[in-house]
């Protein structure tokens, strides 16, 4: 593990008039493995977003350096080429262009490289059989008519393909069952090695089972008011979050 | 996230003119004749006088004169003032004979079609090629191997002469020139256009295209194409369409009759690429017998104004027609398009799938006409129209019309109107895709289904065309 990945300081996002995350701080190594609890509205995705650069997401204070740089005021492109990866929570339907051919423009324009035709389609094949992902899909035009099950798959194997520095999970637990969990949290696992990061996003723990875990932060009202080890995720599990929400705002 | 939606500035797109620089090329006005402006009998009685017509068709051309000069123009679509037809100058003679070979064509000309990639296609991908410059057509070939299945496939001057009557009992059948004024304008100054003729049972393995350049200012393009495709034979015919621009305002009434027989089928695809100072006031409609089926694929970019609405008469039992178009409104266009169809048999079918893109204050009309007959009972009609609009200052609209005389048919009208979502723009940049090319890729997305039913070459040179038109949108 040696240096930092991604520092975020003081940070303060704006949703319209609204406040939404206040003097955030965190840092992400080299390899670790980063997860944001917390209760709905906590502003999760939030972060999410504004790591990738959501131009709806105002940042008021404070900033991104991203191995080193100043990302602040990059555009959601140029951050995707210096390796950040998004997971969404909702998928975009983009019809008229496949899977396939999406990935493959994708990838072709993060790593700079035209990528053979077949040496690409091979890969694509590998990749969607571990995630248990019928061949059909490639032909298929980008999440249209996919379930919810199949979208974050579909998620994950554009991460397993794009091989980001820092993949951003958000919610990528969320609607599914438990074989799909257990598939999507091996195609996590398989892309995790001692170089890339983890955030995950998550305010259910189900996904974090299969997982190992670094540093876990709790989230409340835009602020991250306990930073943890795996433990934390026990005592939410049992707990809930109301211990840290009354001791934040009674403090 | 809910908050994501509101707060997302939406950037207005602000998309440049296409990249024409291939149409755009203008040739020096090389003409041995060209009549004088405007239109009087004598004009036409000139008209004849050069093309040698027959004394039928010099009188057909008189007669439709003056139903042009009884009927008013048309009220109910874009305006038509900015169109002085005094200015127009109906017949323009290149100076050239027809050939059959492209050596034999004068260099200019010859050079133009190169650079619309007409010969190249010809060698590569097409049974026959006929290419109109301005009133005559300058080149007409067909592969010998088609001519020996006994397919005719000249231009409508040589049919006149040498099938006469079958041009005769055709000609202007379907598309009579009191329909409306400018198919009376086309029936008194109607000249060049292809004509086809298939045998029974023969099938054209690959397509026929003719392609028409108006490249003369202020001029008029009125060409007639007659495809008449036996019983069950099958054909596919491209037509092309281009023009360079100018100040001054031209006009395309072309006129279009297709004759499905028993059991035949016709797919005729239009590529239409006007420059932006056409009016393109075009008529084209089909009959089609029984079990016969009609395959209209349209592709319309160009033009100023347009009223384009292919018409298919299903009259016998059983006959399809299938309708797949797309239309791309930019700035200072007014695109009126759709199609009309009358259910004239029992269990005859008809599927319209349209799309529409309208950018930069481009105004894109969508509209179905659907007749079904008392007795077409067992008919099928399903219209689906999608429009894409790129800024506020565009327009989109749909108007569908249904006029249905029995109960037993199954009759679908589906229309929805869209935006690019800042959403989507988001989600494929996080991809590392700028933001142009999300929003090219989300518009050539959107006109996808309907590029893979275009001839190959114009399939590419609609993305391409896509790609250009969303180049420079990002303030």
């Amino acid at each position: 593990m040696s240096g930092n990945l991604l520092d975020i300081n003081n940070l303060q996002v704006r949703v319209e008039d609204k406040v939404i995350l206040k003097d955030l701080n965190l840092t992400i190594k080299e390899g670790e493995v980063h997860v944001i609890m917390g209760p709905n509205g906590a502003g999760k995705s939030t972060l999410g977003y504004t790591i990738m650069g959501h131009p709806g997401y105002g940042v008021d204070k404070g900033n991104l350096i991203f191995e080193g740089e100043d990302i602040t005021d990059y555009k959601t492109d140029a951050r995707a080429k210096k390796g950040i990866f998004l997971s969404f929570q909702n998928p975009e339907e983009l019809s008229g262009v496949t899977l396939e051919n999406f990935t493959r423009t994708s990838k072709n324009t993060v790593t700079g490289e035209q990528a053979r035709f077949m040496t690409f389609r091979k890969e694509l094949y590998g990749v969607m059989e571990a995630l248990d992902m019928d061949k059909d899909y490639a032909n298929r035009y980008l999440n249209v008519g996919f379930s919810g099950g199949e979208k974050k798959k579909s998620e994950i194997l554009q991460m397993l393909m794009l091989q980001p520095k820092l993949a951003i999970l958000d919610e990528t637990d969320s609607g599914l069952d438990v074989d799909a969990v257990r598939l999507v949290s091996k195609g996590v696992e398989a892309f995790k090695n001692d170089s890339n990061s983890l955030l995950i996003i998550t305010h259910n723990t189900k996904i974090l089972e299969y997982l190992s875990v670094d540093y876990v932060h709790i989230l409340v009202e835009g602020k991250i008011v306990k930073s943890g080890d795996r433990s934390l995720i026990k005592k939410i599990n049992e707990n809930g979050y109301k211990d840290f929400i009354t001791s934040d705002l009674s403090a | 996230m809910d908050n994501l939606e509101k707060n997302t500035t939406s950037k207005k797109t602000f998309v440049e003119d296409v990249d024409r620089s291939i149409y755009d090329v203008k040739d020096k006005v090389n003409a041995s004749y060209q009549s004088h402006k405007g239109l009087t009998p004598e004009i036409v009685d000139e008209i004849s006088r050069e093309k040698n017509d027959p004394e039928w068709m010099r009188e057909f051309r008189q007669n439709a004169l003056n139903l042009y000069n009884s009927i008013q123009l048309p009220k109910w679509g874009p305006n038509l003032d900015e169109l002085n037809m005094n200015d127009i100058v109906t017949y323009v003679r290149p100076n050239t004979a027809m050939q059959a070979k492209w050596e034999e064509v004068p260099s200019d000309i010859k050079n133009t079609f190169e650079r619309l990639g007409i010969p190249q296609a010809e060698r590569m991908s097409l049974a026959g090629v006929g290419a109109q410059y301005d009133s005559e057509v300058v080149y007409h070939n067909v592969r010998e191997e088609v001519k020996s299945q006994g397919v005719i496939y000249t231009d409508m001057e040589s049919a006149l002469r040498e099938h006469e009557d079958m041009v005769r009992s055709h000609f202007m059948k379907l598309v009579p020139p009191n329909d409306h004024k400018f198919a009376a304008l086309h029936g008194a100054v109607w000249s060049g256009g292809s004509f086809v003729y298939v045998p029974p049972g023969v099938k054209v393995e690959i397509p026929l295209q003719s392609y028409f350049r108006l490249n003369a200012p202020g001029a008029g393009q009125f060409e007639h194409t007659l495809i008449i495709v036996d019983k069950g034979a099958d054909l596919h015919f491209i037509e092309g369409c281009s023009a360079p621009k100018y100040n001054v305002a031209n006009l395309h009434a072309g006129c279009v009759e297709l004759y499905v027989e028993e059991g035949a089928r016709l797919r005729y695809s239009t590529i239409e690429n006007w420059s932006k100072n056409m009016f393109n006031l075009n008529t084209k409609r089909a009959v089609v017998e029984k079990e016969g089926k009609i395959e209209w694929v349209s592709g319309s970019f160009g033009s100023h104004i347009s009223y384009l609405y292919p018409m298919s008469i299903l009259k016998g039992e059983n006959s399809k027609m299938e309708y797949t178009g797309i239309t791309f409104a930019g700035k200072g266009q007014n695109l009126d398009t759709g199609v009309k169809v009358v259910h004239g048999a029992p269990n005859t079918s008809s599927i319209m799938n349209s799309k529409s893109i309208s950018k930069d204050g481009g105004a894109s009309t969508f509209r179905s006409a659907i007749r079904i007959a008392s007795n077409a009972v067992g008919s099928k009609s399903a219209v689906s129209c999608e429009s894409l609009m790129l800024d506020d200052n565009s327009r989109s609209d749909t108007i569908p019309v249904m006029d249905i005389r029995n109960d037993e048919v199954d009759v679908g009208h589906e229309a929805k109107i869209g935006r690019i979502s800042d959403d989507t723009i988001f989600y494929l940049m996080s991809r590392g895709i700028s933001e142009a090319d999300a929003r090219a890729m989300i518009v050539s997305g959107f006109a996808e289904p309907i590029a893979k039913e275009l001839p190959l070459e114009y399939a590419v040179e609609m993305n391409n065309l896509i790609r250009l038109e969303m180049e420079g949108t990002i303030g």
